[in-house]
């Protein structure tokens, strides 16, 4: 008997709605923050009610992403589940060792430079993209 | 841990999308426990049990070949 067991869709169409959700909390959290980056240099420059606007904005859409994942990762599955939390421990061992490495490099004179917060993003966000892999990889 | 995921899906003649969508998981999930790679959490393993109309004992062993 190959007859559906269930009528599929209703977990798939839940993940797909997530997915999108949290799409859009992405887009609307980047956005915010560029325009609280640059908006006060090219749009009002530099007034400070803008600024603090623009600032509680982002952070809302912060907020909105933190949410917006939080919903994403409880509908998954088991084993979803379990890529993510390898994936985000992965990423954040790496925030943590390389962070600090990398600002102690310039506290003891390594490098001549300012640390910059988006090398760092950068690295996390490889670190996690690394762990997303090879964990798929793995359970395939 | 082992289990008879393959056989009794195979017995129903059900793909593993099928299954996948009763037990309202990813394919690659009814894969990785059919293959022995991943283990199913507790609630998964009684969904599992009242899909087939079986106990958990029945379907997953822990460790021996079933």
């Amino acid at each position: 008997m190959n007859t559906p067991i269930t009528p599929p869709g209703n977990w798939t169409d839940r993940l797909k709605k997530n997915t999108i959700r949290l799409g859009y909390w992405t887009a609307a959290w980047v956005l915010t923050l560029a325009i609280a980056a640059f908006g006060p240099n090219l749009i009002w420059d530099y007034a400070t009610l803008p600024s603090i606007l623009a600032l509680l904005v982002n952070l809302a859409a912060g907020v909105g992403w933190i949410l917006a994942n939080k919903l994403n990762l409880r509908d998954l599955d088991d084993l979803q589940q379990k890529i993510q939390l390898e994936a985000t421990a992965l990423s954040l061992s790496v925030a943590v060792v390389a962070g600090l490495s990398y600002e102690l490099l310039e506290d003891i004179h390594l490098i001549s430079f300012q640390p910059e917060i988006s090398h760092l993003v950068v690295l996390i966000s490889l670190a996690y993209a690394i762990g997303l892999f090879t964990g798929n990889r793995r359970y395939q | 841990m082992k289990n008879r995921l393959k056989v009794l899906r195979a017995e129903r003649d059900w793909t593993q999308a099928q299954l996948a969508d009763a037990l309202e998981v990813s394919r690659q999930t009814v894969n990785a426990i059919e293959t022995g790679k991943f283990d199913p959490s507790l609630p998964l393993a009684f969904k599992v049990a009242r899909l087939f109309e079986l106990s958990i004992e029945e379907i997953f062993k822990d460790g021996e070949s079933i």
